[in-house]
């Protein structure tokens, strides 16, 4: 599946843009803080509009040629900075939230593979609030990849933890990206993370 | 405590609050959902005459309730041709005045709850396929709840207390529009019944105290009200 990003926009006195081809496996937008990484993967996701560009993955076009999918039907699942779970909703109606709306022929993964996958089943009864950075990371994957998503963005999925747990999301984002194969387009500004993870890194510097 | 008289004025008082606050509940939602939400001209001038009424002389809104609603006026006549239906003297009446009166209030807490809801939850329910209008039934609304009851306890008791509005619309009458503040009042007039002033009085004082503490034990339950009370 190719990726076919090409866009501009213009907030106040910055132009964010950016221009790349990258195929499968973890494709690193790296830059420094402030580059505009996380409004491009916004962008992206349909939560930004570009003044101008095409976003394309695969045969879709999601963005571009007078089109522009709203965000839920984009099937581009997000792993925020922040995780941003739901406050409101214990862990499991957190998981199930996009599992839920997703028509059955694009799911492909059930909420028993994806507490395995991820190792929370003990935490499903939980509410957000009471969870540790590293589990509320884990949470705000499984909720994105239980939506079935075709792609995964993630916005600096280890920038708030320790560096213990950022190995072990590290270990679970390698496994995405081998065992589950799905396309990721990942913002860090950290070398090392991106050295370990990266199959492709595009330089973003504003 | 009170005697049966007493306690029919509560009871219509009760009454009138109630469908006073469930009648401006849909567009006092509306209103603090598009105020807090959308910029557009004249935005200023609406929030200005939510406000209105907070700030006008009661008597003047009721003058102008009558104006609209009396037999002569605009609205008024609608409501006869149509549904033979008047508030004029009416408790439905004195309900419409108390909704009036009760709308700034209640707008103004269920806008604060709605800025308090992080918008970018509603952004991520995007992402996982929620369309705007399924977000905002399972994301926005129930963040937002807790504000919206307090908004419905405080303009409910804003609408038992509801006095000048009330008289110059719909008039005293006994068992119709004589809510607790009218009947308080009209015992003023009589020498001899200070006693049923003071226990009215004490009713009225013990509903405001726990409907503004309840509304704020509710207000704080919102997320955001929950970490400012933290810090």
């Amino acid at each position: 599946m190719t990726i076919d990003i090409d866009v501009a926009k213009r907030r106040g006195e910055r132009l964010i843009s950016a221009r790349f081809t990258a195929g499968p496996g973890l494709t690193a937008l790296f830059g420094p803080s402030g580059a505009g990484k996380t409004s491009l993967l916004d962008m992206v996701a349909g939560l930004l509009r570009p003044d101008r560009g095409h976003i394309r993955i695969g045969a879709r076009t999601l963005f571009g040629d007078g089109i522009d999918l709203p965000p839920e039907a984009r099937r581009v699942g997000y792993v925020f900075q922040d995780g941003r779970l739901f406050p409101h909703r214990r862990v499991r109606a957190n998981l199930l939230y996009g599992q839920r709306i997703a028509p059955p022929t694009s799911r492909w993964m059930t909420l028993e593979e994806a507490t395995s996958f991820l190792g929370i089943g003990h935490l499903l009864d939980r509410w957000p609030g009471s969870l540790s950075g590293g589990e509320a990371q884990r949470i705000a994957i499984g909720r994105a990849l239980l939506a079935g998503p075709e792609i995964l963005l993630m916005d600096e999925p280890l920038s708030s933890l320790d560096a213990a747990r950022r190995g072990d999301i590290m270990t679970v984002i390698e496994r995405i990206r081998d065992e589950l194969k799905l396309p990721i387009l990942y913002v860090s500004h950290d070398r090392d993370e991106v050295d370990r993870l990266a199959t492709k890194v595009i330089a973003v510097d504003g | 405590m009170l005697t049966s008289a007493e306690w029919s004025i509560v009871a219509l008082s009760l009454k009138v609050g109630g469908a006073a606050v469930l009648a401006a509940l849909p567009l006092a939602f509306a209103l603090a959902w598009v105020l807090a939400r959308y910029r557009f001209p004249g935005r200023l001038l609406l929030d200005g005459l939510v406000h209105l009424p907070l700030v006008l002389p009661p008597v003047v809104t009721g003058w102008l309730l009558l104006l609209a609603f009396g037999p002569l006026g605009p609205a008024g006549r609608w409501l006869e041709s149509w549904f033979g239906l008047s508030l004029m003297f009416r408790w439905t009446g004195a309900a419409l005045a108390a909704a009036i009166m009760a709308l700034p209030l209640m707008v103004r807490a269920m806008r604060l709850s709605i800025e308090a809801v992080d918008r970018r939850f509603e952004g991520a329910a995007r992402t996982l396929g929620a369309s705007s209008w399924h977000a905002f039934w399972t994301i926005s609304l129930p963040l937002a709840f807790p504000g919206v009851l307090a908004a419905l306890v405080l303009g409910f008791a804003r609408s038992i207390g509801e006095f000048g509005a009330t008289i110059s619309f719909v008039s005293n009458i006994p068992g119709e529009t004589r809510t607790l503040p009218l009947a308080i009042y009209s015992a003023l007039q009589i020498p001899g019944s200070e006693t049923m002033v003071t226990r009215l009085a004490l009713f009225s004082v013990a509903l405001s105290l726990g409907a503004v503490v309840l509304s704020e034990w509710l207000a704080r339950r919102t997320p955001a009200g929950r970490q400012q009370h933290d810090d």
